[in-house]
């Protein structure tokens, strides 16, 4: 593949991915006198953290008494024990102080009356270990995300981070077991390049565009996951898909969980507030998981809204215009916008939708690549962060607000592991021209397939089946028939179609890049949820409808090479990282 | 007289035509510009049937029906899909917006799509944003305080409201490309999209940069290019205010 030009570069850390996570580690590793490259296929604030509404919870305790291991407790209880304690436990501790740090960065929370970050109630957050509502979730109206990344890329700007943006990553350059950088296609002149680094961090986000129906943006693939697989390594926990109880009828808008934070609740076709009935306690502030279960069998026993009965209303229309006008314009916008609603007059049509991954990537709380390898190893100059990584704080199933929190402190993490990991000015070594060779072939291949498939419809292929065959329940049947079909548009690719063959800006070949980073994770998610026979989190399986933790206190993690994967596990930590808190033994679930 | 040339390259040929192959019996015409710069054709105008019963409500819905069932090799940025990345900004019918919440229906007669005015084209609807970028971070987007305690800034409500208007900007780049201004000295014009921002930290109650950043704008070029033609104000998809935050900035330096 010697007709590619290709040029080098030498960094002392690559960052992959610009969103909230991606940019906080630039910013860290900035600060500590490392060279730092990031790389980005699309503008910083372009990356998805931008939609994130709700906010990012902290126990900074502005609206009333509030304690980290409070917020530890609901995390783990949030992710139905399938978190490691250690990692919630860092997370929960360090949120205060990262909170704080953006606000310092210049984020524009709203405030309280006495000039304090505003704070909302969100799902699953509570005080005194589960006792009653808290409010958690510091707020920048219903835009807390695009402020944050924002903010954030003002700061790396700053901090004079060294940015390639519109450069498509292509693989993992790997040496013994080791990360040693990057390779990627610059879509501005369709020049490869080649970076060198003693440490990479991988914060690419997620991949909720393997389902039809998701709140993820277009870009939303998972590239960096992909790269993990394809340079031998596992991810975790991939069956654990979120599916967010509020996305807009018929578009997949995200409607914040904010919104019921605010006071907003949902109603069958029969006017019930029927999430009463499934959590009593907590009712519409139950974990996203819950309540997107509860939705999905009031539509499946028929008291859906519409012609037909698939999807249900969430109602602001009793709220205050001017709460409403000051907490959450967004989704006056969105509502007016996608579903044709004025939010102080009518409900918003709403149905569950895929709009977050708790598997990825599994890291230790340093933000340290792990894999098996007889027993639990880092691998060397590996990183992870943000949604592309699996802590694992989510678990099962993440609560609302815990995800932006996750960015910003484990990006950091990430930051301050590298300044002691690597010394500015560490000589590289030599790459071996193979990894290279490998990467290209692969690139050149897919750019000049002559097929008859074009990328647009296997994608759409493996779209439906994750839709049909992973959704909110899920059964052996049709697991087992997933796992078949899933297996189809991968097999589809041996007669790919790509009409373009340039290189500058040949969004053709990146969507077919893609798409072959998107099925291998479909694959890999459909295999992990076909093994895990039992009901945990987001996982529900309608025939193992209990959660089995003498079996299944395990990660799962899953290999994939072409369309095969190899299953296997690793014990959640049982032990937290101090003895600041105790561990919190595994407990019925009830909100 | 003046003999006034323009580069070869300018003239948009008329290019392919797509003819429908579902049979709908609801079709509409839809021009897109195609410029590829691999090759040394000039830009060209090509043409698809759409099948509008079967296509969502937003410019986007177009496009995305176009390269995933008619011509894959158009190219246009997009990510989010509702407003809030900024990347789907262009010109459809004349005037800028963001495709994804740009309704086909407000659109009358063929639709035609257009990268923003006045950027180079990169390729197809896909155009250079590096200079305006570039004039972002020159206003030094980032809160400069000298409070150092771990301790976060008091804000009051009606402070934190004096950014309300400002924080939205998604940067789209809609305003500062339907700017006349812009179009002829986007080069040492800050442009709309850029003084919004730096309105926005001038005007934020925790930072103590105020006089440096209005000194720093206060130029001849930078600032005072605007003439108040409003475009930007017209083009914003978001509901903002350019025009404004430029006039208060101007009203700042009179009064200051």
């Amino acid at each position: 593949m010697s007709a590619y030009k290709i040029i080098d570069h030498e960094y002392d850390v690559v960052v992959l991915g610009a969103g909230g996570s991606g940019l906080r580690a630039a910013v860290g590793l900035s600060e500590a006198g490392l060279k730092t490259a990031c790389v980005s296929k699309v503008f910083p604030t372009r990356s998805h953290t931008s939609a994130a509404q709700g906010g990012i919870s902290a126990a900074l305790g502005n609206m009333g008494e509030d304690d980290w291991r409070w917020h530890m407790y609901d995390t783990v209880k949030g992710a139905d024990w399938l978190g490691d304690q250690d990692s919630i436990e860092y997370l929960c501790k360090e949120a205060p102080a990262a909170v704080l740090e953006l606000e310092k960065y210049g984020v524009p929370f709203s405030r309280t009356d006495d000039g304090k970050i505003y704070q909302r109630p969100f799902g699953g957050m509570t005080k005194n270990y589960g006792n009653e509502t808290v409010q958690r979730t510091c707020a920048a109206a219903d835009r807390t995300g695009h402020a944050i990344l924002h903010t954030l890329y003002g700061q790396a700007l700053k901090h004079n981070t060294e940015f390639f943006i519109e450069y498509f990553a292509l693989d993992l350059i790997m040496k013994d077991g080791a990360c040693k950088g990057i390779i990627a296609w610059n879509l501005n002149d369709g020049t490869i390049h080649r970076f060198k680094s003693h440490t990479t961090i991988i914060a690419t986000g997620g991949y909720g565009k393997v389902y039809y129906s998701a709140t993820s943006a277009h870009t939303c693939t998972g590239d960096g996951n992909a790269m993990a697989l394809r340079a031998g390594l596992p991810l975790q926990d991939m069956e654990f898909v979120q599916f967010h109880p509020t996305g807009i009828y018929g578009h997949g808008t995200l409607i914040s969980e904010g919104v019921r934070g605010e006071g907003g609740y949902l109603v069958n076709s029969k006017g019930e507030r029927f999430m009463e009935r499934y959590a009593p306690k907590a009712k519409d502030l139950a974990s996203r998981d819950v309540v997107s279960r509860s939705i999905a069998v009031e539509i499946n026993e028929g008291r859906g809204i519409g012609k037909e009965q698939d999807h249900v209303h969430l109602h602001i229309d009793h709220l205050d215009p001017k709460v409403i006008d000051e907490r959450l314009p967004g989704i006056s916008e969105a509502s007016k916008l996608f579903a044709n609603v004025d939010v102080t007059k009518e409900p918003i049509p709403v149905v569950p939708t895929v709009h977050y991954n708790m598997g990825g990537i599994p890291t230790n709380y340093k933000a340290e690549v792990l894999t098996l390898n007889g027993s639990e190893k880092t691998v060397p100059g590996l990183m992870a962060i943000g949604e592309a990584a699996c802590v694992s704080v989510h678990g099962a199933n993440r609560l609302g607000s815990n995800s932006l929190i996750d960015l910003v402190v484990f990006g950091r993490a990430a930051a301050k592991r590298a300044a002691e990991l690597v010394k500015p000015g560490m000589k590289h070594e030599e790459i071996d021209k193979n990894e290279t060779d490998r990467c290209l072939d692969r690139f050149d291949k897919l750019r000049n397939s002559e097929g008859s498939n074009p990328t647009s419809e296997l994608r759409l292929s493996m779209q439906k089946t994750m839709q049909s065959k992973c959704a909110v329940f899920r059964t052996e049947k049709t697991l087992k028939e997933g796992v078949d079909e899933i297996r189809r548009p991968y097999d589809g690719m041996d007669s790919l179609y790509v009409k373009d063959k340039s290189l500058i800006f040949n969004t053709d070949l990146v969507e077919t890049l893609e798409f072959d980073n998107l099925i291998r994770q479909a694959i890999t998610t459909m295999d992990s949820a076909y093994h895990r026979k039992e009901s945990r989190g987001a996982h529900a399986r309608e025939d193992f409808p209990k959660r089995d933790d003498e079996n299944y206190m395990q990660h799962t993690l899953s290999w994939c090479n072409g369309s095969k994967t190899k299953i296997n596990y690793r014990p959640v930590h049982r032990s937290t990282l101090t003895n600041d808190v105790q561990y919190f033994p595994p407990q019925e679930r009830v909100y | 007289m003046v003999q006034l040339n323009l580069p070869a390259n300018s003239k948009v040929e008329k290019g392919q035509y797509y003819k429908d192959k579902t049979g709908s019996k609801n079709i509409r015409k839809v021009n897109v510009y195609r410029w590829d710069p691999s090759t040394n054709e000039n830009p060209r105008l090509d043409t698809y049937e759409v099948d509008m019963d079967n296509c969502s409500s937003k410019v986007l819905d177009v496009l995305n029906k176009i390269k995933n069932e008619i011509d894959p090799s158009i190219a246009y940025r997009r990510s989010c899909a509702h407003g809030v990345c900024g990347s789907c900004a262009m010109n459809m019918n004349g005037k800028n917006g963001l495709a994804c919440t740009k309704s086909h229906s407000e659109l009358n007669g063929d639709i035609d799509i257009y990268p923003l005015p006045h950027l180079k084209v990169l390729k197809d609807l896909i155009g250079d944003l590096s200079t305006l970028y570039k004039q972002y971070e020159s206003v030094e987007p980032w809160l400069k305080t000298s409070k150092v305690n771990d301790k976060e800034n008091i804000q009051s409500k009606d402070d934190r409201a004096k950014l309300d208007g400002l924080y939205e900007c998604i940067m789209c780049a809609c305003c500062s490309t339907s700017c006349p201004s812009y179009w002829w000295n986007g080069e040492k014009y800050l442009g709309p999209a850029v003084l919004l921002q730096a309105y926005r930290w001038i005007i934020d109650s925790r930072d103590e940069d105020r006089k440096e950043r209005l000194k720093k704008v206060a130029d001849e070029l930078k600032l005072y290019r605007c003439h108040t033609i409003l475009n930007c104000t017209n083009a914003c998809p978001k509901g903002l205010n350019p025009a404004k935050a430029i006039a208060e900035i101007k009203k700042m330096l009179a009064t200051a």
